[in-house]
């Protein structure tokens, strides 16, 4: 047996923090940050007596993104308390979906080497976050703990997949796909740093022939797209060494240490839970009729995969070009502005992967903050287009241009850009460079061909970059070819 | 002032608007009995003296500037059940000793909107688990009847200050008869409206699904009176029902000519004392003699109503519960790491009770044994709902006896929780139905202790049950003080 006789299954839980202004079941604001308990109050401070009342707003998120993954979105809903002891959830219970949740049976499509696979998605349902525990160094050091309950009862969304991602290559474009998807609803802000999207990994191993699929692991603390890459290629490499050296993967949950790329058993200390789940009777089922759903579907946007395809079929870009613009939901935003002014998609596609992109990510500064507006960019293009500046001159004042803000044709005016297009012009110059080279002359006519490059720089020298590359070069080789 | 004990709060407020009595007069008049009678029936566990008398000097402000409202200084001993803000708020167990709420109960809210008068906390069995407050951590209330008996429970501390004239109504809670049991055996008025007829935010939860606040008063028009001040939609619950309030005196007083009455066979069975049975059964006479019509019913699943009970109160108990854990408020014991502190802040903090009920209920939701346990209470549940919602299409009220006996001593059933259990096999079916009960005096058996005679409504018809249990009131004019505490 060797490694590429077993595969990999994989299925992902993320949870992703909700861009609503109050809590999930109270009127306590979202806000990151703040004074430690600032945002509180006796609901989310589980003090005797408090009850919870469900954001309306939590919900009008989840059905959107329930529609957006294709899901079935549950007429009656249930909220159920998970129950467990630990500093951090004030009420020792956590208010979740546990058998009827809002949205079930989705799926979410991801492209792999440009093969597109659908991905399942078993169930997403709302829930609430915990508080924080603080301590002044690390945990182990620390005497005490203090607790932060800011983040208590934040909303949730969890999402579940069904295993059918095979690669941790996989996995990853799972969870990209899917924080496009909240992105672009507007739902979440898809920061894995700061905790508002976070993953964990159900993982087993089979034999590829096998149908029946092997004990999983859980890994958590999975904070970004390398950590998930990482942990998930580790742990299946080791559930198919221990597999292969006769032994059996344990049910268990096992952390992943970022540093040294190893994941760890937490044995005893989450498998003994039984989280003794019974539907909360401070809530009320949770009915959503037709017309609830339809209000929410007349306001859902285009989504990143049908935003794909328009641009590849209206557009007539390659996927690849498609991918990168609507991987940024304001990027496809300055793709189709731009578009829409300069009337050429291929041209504005590769000016805004590489030049803009470039600027973008040196400055780390969002599309939409983009100092080089979309008018200006489609203004630079007509410019080349019509041959006022070339390309040459066009990406040279690219990163003036974007510095500034200005207008292209402003800049290229206040320094003498135009392209020379004049024949005249270009023919004195060219024959002014062959007068002094003969003996390059002499050579390139007994067939060194590839000594034109060097007499169109010459001349492009002589004409600080501004001839029109594509008259000089007509110019020359009738020059070269014609006379002498 | 002595009178005042005779009158309702309704012809108490006529002579506070009149300006014959002030509302200082009314709330010192009842801190001077609590320190007189007190002493021997303990309903009180702390009197908020100052905050009492702030209150109804602010009272007697608005008064003097014309001002009305039905509740307008007229001072309330309250359940240490409800947060108020400022004040220490118990439940009568030493894990929340010391707590000192930061906000107000919906209820304690809306009193205070009405300018009632703060007496004091009242005593209840621990958690309002118990059904003779001899599970208070703090003290045993006594029946103000007799004080070698029990006041009934959990809110026994405020049937026994009503019947013992230490103030002019209270507020209870009902989650399987914790109102209209110790309203009974102490012979005063309770009533548990409607589940989500009355907000619980700020109740100290025992189960959730159960619990109901409710008025304790000495006569039906004073229960009518404070209901209409309590119940309504509240937000802050989300399951309170949004229906408007009637004007629950209205219907008092009016004839019940050709008002159906319900009576099940399945609550006169064996074990009900004789003197109970014929008080009963003197009340349905009573009431046919008044015009009503008696209906023989079934409610044929009531033998599970209080298996089905402990199983569904148990658990929602072990979950609400939990959070009494010594980490934000309240009791907490030092251990060696956060395992050792939860076990030991629990194992002192809550009483014998208390932690029977929290291992019955994590018990019933564990892994293996839900479906068993829990699924299907539930189920028999809504079998108990349906037997109502179809004898209910046959009769107006139900009426039964409260309790299959009068108060039992101290210490009787302390010992034997089963039998404890069953003091409330007439009052949890009501509870388990989402219906309104109410308890309303009836007589005395041979020992002069009170017979109460429960009223079940149909939902959001406590109007009617107000209206039947006025009859009865005016008809046998039960006295709701005893002797030994007047003067």
């Amino acid at each position: 047996m060797n490694y590429n006789d077993y595969e990999g299954v994989m299925g992902l839980e993320v949870h992703a923090h909700l861009l609503t202004e109050s809590k999930i079941f109270c009127g306590c604001s979202t806000k990151f940050g703040g004074e430690p308990n600032s945002h509180t109050c006796p609901t989310c401070m589980g003090l005797p007596g408090a009850l919870p009342v469900l954001n309306k707003k939590v919900v009008d998120f989840a059905i959107k993104l329930g529609l957006a993954l294709h899901c079935t979105i549950n007429r009656k809903s249930i909220f159920a308390r998970k129950n467990y002891y630990y500093p951090d959830l004030p009420k020792a219970y956590q208010i979740s979906q546990y058998e009827e949740p809002i949205c079930s049976n989705g799926y979410l499509d991801i492209f792999m080497n440009g093969e597109k696979k659908r991905i399942r998605v078993l169930r997403v349902h709302m829930e609430e976050d915990a508080g924080k525990l603080v301590h002044e160094s690390t945990i182990e050091a620390s005497t005490y703990s203090l607790v932060d309950y800011n983040r208590s009862s934040v909303p949730l969304l969890e999402i579940v997949s069904e295993p059918d991602l095979s690669t941790p290559e996989e996995a990853v474009l799972y969870l990209k796909a899917l924080r496009d998807v909240l992105v672009y609803l507007e739902i979440c802000d898809g920061n894995m740093e700061e905790g508002s999207f976070r993953c964990d990994a159900n993982v087993s191993v089979k034999r590829k022939s096998d149908t029946k699929l092997g004990t999983r692991t859980e890994m958590k603390n999975l904070n970004s797209f390398r950590s998930v890459e990482k942990s998930l290629a580790y742990e299946i490499t080791r559930q198919i060494d221990l597999v292969k050296q006769g032994g059996t993967v344990i049910q268990e949950t096992r952390l992943f240490n970022v540093d040294e790329g190893i994941t760890y058993s937490m044995r005893g200390k989450e498998e003994a839970h039984d989280y003794r789940y019974f539907p909360d009777p401070d809530l009320l089922p949770l009915i959503v009729d037709d017309q609830w759903i339809e209000e929410i579907r007349e306001g859902l946007p285009e989504l990143p995969m049908a935003k794909m395809e328009r641009f590849m079929t209206d557009h007539g870009l390659p996927r690849y070009d498609a991918e990168i613009l609507v991987s940024d939901k304001e990027l496809a935003d300055y793709f189709e502005e731009t578009v829409r002014l300069c009337k050429e998609p291929k041209t504005a596609s590769n000016w805004i992967m590489t030049e803009l992109l470039r600027e973008l990510k040196n400055g780390n500064i969002s599309p939409k903050d983009s100092p080089l507006s979309p008018a200006h960019l489609a203004e630079l293009l007509s410019l080349i287009k019509d041959g006022t500046i070339n390309i040459k001159i066009g990406k040279e004042i690219f990163p003036e241009l974007y510095e500034r803000g200005i207008s292209p044709k402003e800049l290229v005016k206040e320094k003498g850009l135009v392209q020379i297009s004049d024949e005249t012009a270009i023919v004195a110059m060219i024959d002014a460079i062959l007068a002094k080279c003969p003996r390059e002359v002499e050579e390139f006519r007994a067939g060194k061909d590839k000594l034109l490059g060097f007499f169109v720089g010459q001349v492009m020298k002589e004409a600080r970059g501004k001839a029109n590359p594509k008259l000089l070069n007509e110019l020359l080789m009738g020059r070269l070819k014609g006379s002498g | 002032m002595e009178r005042i004990l005779d009158l309702n709060i309704v012809e108490v407020r006529k002579l506070l608007k009149k300006g014959e009595i002030s509302s200082v007069d009314l709330t010192r008049f009842y801190l001077e009995r609590i320190k007189k009678y007190d002493g021997a029936i303990q309903s009180y566990l702390r009197t908020t003296e100052e905050v009492a008398m702030a209150m109804a000097e602010d009272a007697d402000g608005r008064i003097r500037a014309g001002e009305d409202g039905p509740l307008l200084g007229i001072p309330f001993g309250i359940k240490d059940i409800f947060c108020a803000k400022g004040m220490e708020t118990t439940c009568a167990s030493q894990i929340l000793k010391g707590f000192i709420a930061p906000y107000d109960a919906t209820v304690i809210q809306r009193l205070k909107e009405r300018h009632f008068v703060h007496l004091g906390r009242v005593n209840m069995d621990e958690f309002a688990m118990g059904s003779s407050t001899e599970n208070s951590s703090f003290q045993t209330t006594k029946n103000p009847w007799d004080l070698t008996r029990i006041p009934g429970g959990s809110s026994g501390g405020s049937a026994a200050a009503v019947a013992g004239g230490l103030c002019a109504a209270s507020l209870g809670t009902d989650t399987g008869g914790s109102i209209r049991q110790p309203a009974g055996l102490c012979g005063v008025v309770g009533m548990k409206p409607t589940y989500g007829r009355v907000s619980r935010y700020g109740l100290i939860a025992f189960a959730s699904s159960l619990d109901q606040i409710g008025p304790i008063t000495r006569n039906v028009t004073d229960c009518a009176t404070v209901l209409g001040a309590i119940a309504g939609y509240d937000p802050m619950d989300s399951t309170s029902i949004p229906q408007p309030v009637p004007d629950y005196l209205a219907l008092l007083g009016r004839d019940i000519k050709g008002m159906k009455i319900g009576v099940a066979k399945e609550y006169f069975v064996e074990g009900i004392e004789p003197d109970v049975k014929k008080a009963v059964a003197d009340s349905i006479a009573l009431f046919e003699k008044h015009g009503a019509i008696v209906v023989d019913i079934t409610l044929p699943h009531t033998e599970y109503a209080v298996s089905t009970y402990y199983i569904i109160c148990t658990a929602e108990a072990s979950s609400n519960l939990a959070r009494y854990d010594g980490v934000k408020y309240g009791l907490r014991v030092d251990g060696k790491d956060i395992i050792d502190m939860y076990k030991k802040t629990r194992m002192k903090g809550f009483g014998q009770e208390v932690k029977r009920r929290i291992i019955l209920g994590t018990y019933v939701l564990s892994s293996g044994y839900y479906d068993a346990y829990y699924g299907q209470a539930g189920k028999v549940r809504t079998l108990i709902r349906r037997d109502f919602e179809e004898a209910f299409t046959r009769c107006d009220i139900i009426v039964t006896p409260v309790s299959p006996t009068t108060a039992f001593t101290i210490g009787e059933k302390a010992e034997d929780p089963l039998q404890m259990y069953l003091s409330d096999i007439f009052t949890i079916p009501v509870n388990l139905a989402g219906l309104p009960g109410m308890s309303v005096p009836c007589g005395f058996d041979r020992a002069g202790l009170p017979i109460g005679l429960q009223i079940i409504g149909q939902p959001l018809d406590e109007a009617r049950m107000l209206q039947a249990a006025f009859v009865l009131e005016s008809e046998k004019k039960v006295k709701t003080i005893p002797d030994s505490f007047k003067g």
